[in-house]
């Protein structure tokens, strides 16, 4: 009965979940270079970007995510920047997630001793090369499993952007509930997809953190 | 004419309001093998990481090859660390990089050096320090021994002027102070130019050629190790060396 209600719904389902994974990636992947960005900058940044980085990364995370997402829907338009659920959602995503993101590394960042960074000025290495090529890489190591979440929460999230009309996965459930009465059924089903999509990544996450193994920054004994 | 490859010209620093170095002064010639002793919070380690601007005086000067590195801009800083190396206290190992990456770092990325020179030199270094047979293994697989002699290696690499050791075998456990004593004693063999601040006695007799004992901040006294050890004139040299030599004077007796 649910099943054959929800055939006509499957490309749009399909559709609706391609967009969810798009949301989700595009705000991780550019909201984590962003982030690289604001950490480097409340961390070694000099006076004026530290306070900036500082501040934006307060400001963001200081309001709700539906404020930042209405403002940049709703609010734009106003002084005439019209974007289209799609765009708006991609970007209050990036900036949201980057914020998140950058707190994340920077628990990465503060777990390297100093003595790192002397010893690479040690043998002649300037401030940003040892920033890239000996703090970043063990930073990042550190940070993966809190990184990993956030992709988590990200996937989940972004069915807040059904409030501004996109047709992500979320809103289309929320379209078949309304024209089918069947709640249960079709909550329950979408879940599940939530579900195997987040096992999936957590899975993927591992695989990285595999790959990346070194010696000495294992995190597996805390799992 | 002599030239000196390093002089440190009335060097202070503080911290907050605390002096930790008020005035110090000495030279140094290439070969020459300094070793600095004095009670911890003396400012030991302050003047070494002085010299190599990682904490750079406040005033005083300071000479390498001649040219005053205390008054270079701060894009010429990174330039001359390369010709001084150092060898931490607790290693420093960059943990993300195997032995030998470790070591040849520096040599692609600060002396652009192609990838298989870096590494065949890289290599010879870890084999000075004994340490080729472990060149694919992470810091934390190492012994704390191991991982000192990495860092020296990694400071060899670069061939540095000189090269400053701070502390370098007190993190270590008693067993494995020896293999690191036996490397410094090497280099010093070898003609490299050194500055220990090190309690290690025996090391400090048989390659130094001058014991300087500093305390709060400054140069008590300076001499050729034998003489300070059987006849300093500051008794409070007398009272501190007898005190380490009582501690660390047997791990060195052969």
């Amino acid at each position: 009965m649910f099943f054959s209600k929800l055939i006509p719904y499957i490309p749009s389902l399909i559709k609706g979940l391609g967009i969810t994974l798009e949301l989700t990636l595009l705000s991780a992947i550019i909201g984590f270079i962003a982030a690289i960005f604001l950490v480097v900058g409340v961390l070694y940044g000099n006076r004026f970007f530290k306070s900036l980085c500082n501040f934006i990364i307060t400001l963001i995370r200081g309001t709700p995510m539906m404020v930042q997402l209405f403002l940049i829907y709703f609010g734009l338009p106003g002084i005439n920047i019209r974007l289209s659920p799609l765009t708006a959602a991609i970007i209050a995503f990036i900036i949201n997630s980057s914020a998140y993101q950058a707190e994340y590394l920077k628990g990465g960042f503060m777990a390297i001793s100093k003595e790192q960074i002397e010893a690479a000025y040690s043998i002649g290495l300037n401030k940003w090369d040892a920033i890239r090529l000996i703090i970043f890489p063990q930073a990042f190591r550190f940070a993966i499993p809190a990184l990993s979440n956030e992709i988590v929460y990200l996937i989940q999230y972004t069915s807040v952007a059904y409030t501004i009309g996109l047709p992500e996965l979320f809103y289309i459930s929320k379209n078949f509930a309304s024209k089918t009465y069947m709640n249960i059924e079709i909550y329950l089903f979408i879940g599940i997809i939530y579900l195997i999509f987040i096992y999936i990544i957590t899975k993927l996450t591992d695989f990285v953190e595999k790959k990346l193994y070194i010696p000495g920054f294992d995190t597996s004994h805390l799992k | 004419m002599e030239e000196n490859l390093l002089i440190v010209e009335n060097v202070e620093k503080s911290f907050g309001s605390q002096k930790i170095l008020d005035g110090v002064s000495f030279k140094l010639n290439k070969g020459d093998v300094k070793v600095i002793v004095g009670p911890s919070g003396t400012g030991k380690s302050t003047l070494l990481r002085c010299i190599n601007l990682l904490n750079p005086p406040d005033k005083g000067k300071i000479y390498l090859q001649n040219t005053e590195i205390t008054s270079l801009p701060h894009s010429k800083i990174p330039s001359i660390r390369q010709k001084i190396g150092m060898v931490f206290q607790h290693f420093a190992l960059f943990n993300h990089l195997s032995a030998i990456d470790n070591v040849a770092l520096g040599l692609i990325k600060v002396k652009k050096m192609n990838k298989t020179d870096a590494y065949n030199k890289a290599l010879r270094e870890l084999k000075r320090v004994g340490l080729d047979q472990h060149k694919d293994k992470y810091p934390a697989q190492l012994s704390g021994g191991q991982k000192q002699r990495v860092g020296i290696a990694r400071a060899l690499a670069m061939d540095p002027l000189l090269i400053l050791f701070d502390e370098p075998t007190s993190a270590l456990d008693p067993e494995l102070i020896g293999e690191v004593l036996q490397v410094m004693q090497d280099l010093a063999k070898d003609g490299m130019t050194m500055i220990c601040v090190t309690h290690e006695m025996g090391f400090a007799k048989s390659v130094a050629n001058e014991v300087i004992f500093m305390e709060k901040g400054k140069i008590v006294e300076q001499g050729p190790p034998l003489k300070l050890f059987t006849e300093a004139t500051h008794p409070r040299t007398r009272e501190f060396l007898s005190k380490i030599s009582e501690l660390y004077g047997e791990s060195e007796k052969k």
